[in-house]
């Protein structure tokens, strides 16, 4: 499964990448940073497609996106 | 945290800081589009590989310190004067790849005699317009693109066409000049849309570095704090209510094959 990582210091918790994932997986963490921002992350059930859309919406550059092949559509030795 | 920054096994990191923007984070308020607008001027300066001779001159308003955070050689000038000062540098370096990134109230207020002069005589350089309607770092002023009917700290009101004017459209007189190679309006909106606009800062650079002419892109941002909404619901007020009054696409490309339907003009030229 595909994963998404917040730079938590960079986060602004404007709740950009949570209105566009189309997974649906991404939450407010009841967490604030060192500049009192509340923190996104990905909820631990949620199954990431890695669209990478939260990252290309985010503002501050605060998401990393790591992207795994599905197992169907990995090419064959 | 750097276990989890690491790609495992199977995984690649398909989204990561581009170079040319530095890690420094933003002044910007929550939700501000300058962000994307920045990252997409930096992750189409790498790949274009044209970061090393760069010359990006700043302007006054919220991005008045974008110096800090896009990582070419700057120069900062005076407020609205950006594509003056860019002729300058273009015209004393014509090696370099000179572009200005100015806000509404900067390009199309106290600037818009520089910005359209140098666009009509053709420089070739780059202007990245982030329209957002309001003077953002003064407090939300009415800007010359606010819409009618909005609220603003000086048309508390909302704007009226028979007090304050209509909003002016950048994109649209840009095209009408003939020294304008490209003239585009993108919006920051959307993944959709940011991905269009990416391909217009793309565009633009190349029409640079071409040497073809003045190239614009006109960017619809979001400005939620002195919109007083949320950043959600600002993306939705630029769906709903600006992209209406400014629509977006393409205005002037002269490298397109097809010659635009407005341009009458152009097509008996050519016959």
């Amino acid at each position: 499964m595909s994963r998404v990582v917040f730079l938590e210091d960079r986060c602004k918790g404007c709740l950009l990448c949570v209105a566009v994932c189309p997974s649906q997986i991404l939450r407010p963490s009841g967490r604030s940073n060192r500049n009192g921002y509340e923190m996104v992350e990905m909820s631990p059930e949620g199954k990431c497609i890695g669209c990478a859309s939260c990252a290309f919406m985010c503002p501050d550059v605060a998401i990393r996106v790591f992207r795994t092949s599905p197992a169907g559509k990995r090419r064959k030795a | 945290m750097s276990e989890l920054l690491k790609a495992r096994a199977g995984e690649k990191l398909i989204f990561d800081h581009p170079s040319v923007l530095s890690e420094a984070v933003t002044h910007y308020c929550p939700g501000c589009h300058h962000g994307i607008a920045h990252r997409l001027v930096a992750e189409v300066l790498e790949e274009l590989e044209l970061a090393s001779r760069a010359i990006m001159v700043a302007s006054v308003g919220c991005s008045v310190i974008s110096y800090d955070y896009i990582s070419v050689d700057s120069v900062e000038s005076p407020h609205g004067r950006a594509c003056a000062v860019a002729t300058g540098v273009k015209r004393a370096r014509p090696d370099t790849i000179v572009f200005t990134y100015q806000g509404d109230g900067d390009m199309g207020a106290i600037g818009l005699a520089e910005s359209l002069h140098a666009a009509a005589r053709g420089e070739h350089i780059t202007a990245v317009f982030v329209n957002n309607t309001v003077y953002g770092m003064t407090g939300g002023q009415m800007a010359p693109t606010t819409l009618l009917g909005q609220k603003t700290t000086t048309t508390p009101m909302g704007r009226r066409m028979e007090l304050e004017g209509g909003p002016v459209h950048m994109a649209e007189m840009m095209s009408q000049l003939a020294g304008v190679a490209y003239a585009e309006r993108c919006s920051l909106d959307s993944v959709r849309h940011i991905r269009a606009a990416q391909d217009a800062i793309r565009k633009a650079f190349s029409i640079q570095a071409k040497g073809l002419g003045f190239s614009f892109v006109e960017l619809l941002s979001g400005c939620p704090t002195n919109w007083h909404m949320d950043p959600v619901r600002a993306n939705t007020r630029i769906r709903e209510e600006m992209i209406p009054v400014f629509p977006l696409g393409v205005y002037k490309d002269i490298t397109a094959q097809a010659v635009p339907v407005i341009a009458d003009k152009v097509v008996e030229g050519r016959s």
